[in-house]
């Protein structure tokens, strides 16, 4: 099982390496196939205009079976993007990383689809129930059953 | 919800399970009458006011109530049975609902259980904005389907080529790769199917298994699944052990979605348990639906009755029987008290309240560092030692202020220290009731706890009596009956004092009281007895010991069981406390 993994991590890399990350999005670091990380930033008019930040990507070898876990990164001088469906730990909450999530989907197309959902945001501002689930939240995001209730954001 | 069976056409199939089930039972039955016909007191045949009638399921047998049920609606609806499957599953075996709503709109009801595709609408609510906006980007160029095959964008290298095929998956490309594709015909390599199929049973244990394609929400058949997990790809014995898995998550979805039905809470068990008469709430205030599949042992050494029997003792937690409350979750056995008592009892001991209780009526605190302080002694001028602040016991005031005139406190104090006083004894009061009840009852679990070594101990002389006597095996049996029946009062008595504290002050009560201190010395009688050396020459003196007390032990567990039980069915319990169900207590006073 671990060799799919490894060997749709392989062409998946390669192919970036190739033909580039789309506008915006930029490979940080990909030195083995357990954690990659990239730079989001969204183009054009949007409330997070001049804003970078960083995606971290964690694959277990059940990947592109299971999806792999995806939270912003947060550090002394970083933050995870004002957003309601984006926690103050980096940790976020998309359905296409959890129950929609589909083999079919790429490392790339999770990013587009982040940036996306940046993009498309109307008011910068922390989910409501962000401090509680800080303050339990599991270290892996994939761990976290979240209750998907907007679609439209 | 409820009684789907009852209604249904298939009642002709359900009842012949049934008949096949007790001749089953009656075999076993026999085959224990058999070796302890010295014990039988009850009449066999007679369904005593304790007992709840129930049948134990196999799991070949809740699989061939499901065909019944798909059948049906295959008759019904002119579908085969994987639609039908695919149907029930979606309405949650619910026949009556989905011939409704079938009949209402079918293409609705076939796109929601994810048998067929929805028709493309202008405005799909699948895809919104971000795979719209996806689509227009080089991801999808290496993952051709990532969007629907069938609006693959012409511009896109593979689309156009009629290169070989690449599985979006694994990227494999070699031209000999077998694909599956289910209705929505989104092509997979056979051994991407396999390992996610294999995944999703045995990794989520998910039985509704959505095509792979992003947001398709075809949900594959049983025919398919079985396909796959038994084609060559993939380990063959993982593959066996998910179709296995596979199958026990539809049957558990069915006894779910089924009231009467309720699957084995033992590890590693398939059985299940059908008990119509337990099967709604408001059947609980009334009986106990103490209920057992049929099976023993733990895991995978899962045994039938009579196997146990041919093994020779089945003493232990080996043999132990599969039994369990039908009507909660609560494991084993909890007879005599109902459902909602008992998990009132199980919550009380399980919370903190009790330590509250007890800090509360034992302790004060510091009103400076607020500090918990327990007063063991000597005078009302305490000196917290923690924060070294000074106060009255008695006001809770600083001392500094009583100087010379603290007889002043006391006298201001009267009329509040005798209420203060009075809350205090009361709180010590419930507390002492509590323990009461709380370690006689904790006695027995622990006791019952230790049957094992008592199971164990017990082997040992039963052997050392057949050396030491010309006892045969059979006729040692009694041990063992003897040990079996004490675990099982013990039980009883066990949740007896659960419902000892419930019950309200009365004379039923009293007569409850009675029956169980008649059992607890009959039961502590005999477990000396079992506890006593053995000496050769007074064998069979204690074999006729035994053996009358066990019987008498087992009337008096019989007297007891029987009459709760029948307490419950004639309303003749009061509780003092506000129990689901009942009315409210007059008075709450203990």
């Amino acid at each position: 099982m671990a060799s799919i993994s490894a060997r749709r991590l392989a062409k998946e890399l390669r192919e970036i390496q190739l033909e580039g990350c789309p506008v915006g999005i930029a490979l940080v670091t990909a030195d083995d196939f357990a954690t990659w990380r990239f730079s989001i930033e969204v183009m054009g008019e949007s409330l997070y205009e001049g804003e970078q930040y960083l995606l971290q990507f964690r694959f277990d070898s059940q990947y592109p079976i299971s999806s792999p876990a995806v939270q912003f990164v947060v550090g002394p001088e970083r933050e995870s993007p004002i957003h309601p469906h984006v926690y103050s730990n980096g940790h976020i909450c998309a359905s296409i990383l959890g129950t929609e999530w589909s083999p079919v989907l790429s490392v790339v197309a999770v990013c587009v689809t982040l940036q996306s959902m940046l993009a498309s945001c109307k008011k910068k501002e922390r989910p409501v129930d962000n401090d509680r689930y800080v303050r339990t939240a599991p270290e892996n995001p994939k761990k976290t059953r979240f209750h998907y209730d907007d679609d439209n954001v | 919800m409820s009684s789907d069976y009852e209604f249904s056409d298939d009642e002709g199939d359900y009842y012949d399970d049934e008949d096949m089930m007790d001749t089953q039972e009656d075999e076993d039955d026999d085959e224990m009458m058999g070796s302890y016909d010295d014990f039988k007191i009850a009449p066999k045949g007679k369904h005593k006011s304790y007992e709840v009638e129930y049948e134990s399921l196999s799991q070949d047998a809740v699989e061939k109530l499901m065909s019944a049920d798909v059948e049906h609606i295959c008759g019904i609806f002119g579908v085969d049975r994987d639609t039908a499957l695919l149907l029930l599953r979606s309405m949650s075996w619910n026949k009556e609902r989905l011939i409704e709503k079938y009949m209402d709109n079918a293409t609705s009801v076939l796109c929601a259980a994810g048998i067929q595709v929805p028709e493309p609408t202008p405005e799909n609510s699948r895809s919104h904005s971000t795979t719209a906006r996806r689509a227009t980007r080089s991801t999808s160029k290496f993952l051709g389907l990532s969007t629907t095959s069938k609006s693959k964008s012409p511009a896109s290298p593979i689309a156009t080529s009629p290169k070989p095929f690449v599985c979006p998956i694994c990227f494999d490309d070699s031209p000999d790769l077998n694909t599956r594709a289910l209705v929505c015909e989104h092509q997979f390599c056979t051994g991407c199917w396999s390992t996610y199929i294999c995944s999703k049973i045995r990794d989520e244990g998910e039985h509704a298994i959505r095509c792979m394609a992003e947001g398709c929400h075809i949900i594959a058949p049983d025919t398919f699944i079985r396909t796959v997990l038994s084609s060559e790809d993939g380990d063959p014995e993982e593959n066996a052990l998910a179709l296995a898995r596979f199958h026990e998550l539809l049957v558990r979805h069915f006894v779910a979605s089924n009231s009467s039905l309720k699957y084995c809470p033992y590890p590693g068990c398939t059985n299940t348990v059908s008990c119509p008469s337990a099967s709604s709430k408001s059947s609980l205030i009334l009986m106990v639906p103490t209920v057992s599949c049929g099976a023993r042992g733990i895991g995978g050494q899962s045994m039938s009755a009579s196997q146990v029997l041919e093994k020779g003792g089945g003493l232990g937690i080996q043999a132990k029987e599969h039994k369990f409350c039908f009507g909660c979750p609560i494991d084993g056995d909890h007879r005599p008290l109902i459902c909602t008592v008992a998990r009132m009892w199980i919550k009380k001991c399980r919370d903190d309240s009790e330590t509250a209780n007890w800090i509360k009526s034992n302790t004060k605190e510091c009103t400076n560092c607020l500090s918990t302080i327990e007063k063991n002694g000597g005078c009302n001028h305490m000196t917290c030692k923690k924060c070294k602040h000074e106060f009255c016991w008695v006001c809770m005031g600083p001392w500094s202020e009583h100087g010379t005139q603290w007889y002043s406190c006391n006298r201001y104090d009267e009329k509040a220290g005798i209420d203060a006083r009075d809350a205090q004894s009361r709180s010590r009061a419930s507390l002492e009731r509590y323990l009461h009840y709380y370690n006689r009852w904790a006695n027995h679990e622990q006791s019952a706890k230790l049957s094992i070594d008592l199971y164990a101990k017990t082997e040992k002389k039963m052997e050392d009596m057949q050396v030491t006597s010309a006892l045969t095996w059979i006729e040692v049996q009694f041990m063992k009956k003897a040990v079996e029946e004490v675990d099982k009062c013990r039980m009883t008595l066990k949740w007896t004092y659960a419902m000892a504290y419930y019950l309200a002050k009365g004379n039923e009560k009293d007569l409850f009281e009675d029956n169980q201190r008649d059992l607890e010395k009959a039961v502590e009688d005999l477990s000396e007895l079992l506890e006593s050396p053995i000496e050769p020459e007074t064998i069979p003196q204690l074999r006729q010991k035994v053996t009358d007390k066990t019987v008498y032990v087992q009337n008096r567990n019989e007297i007891v069981l029987e009459d709760t039980a029948n307490g419950f069915l004639e309303g003749r319990w009061k509780w003092n406390a506000v129990v689901e169900g009942f009315d409210e207590p007059e008075r709450l006073e203990y």
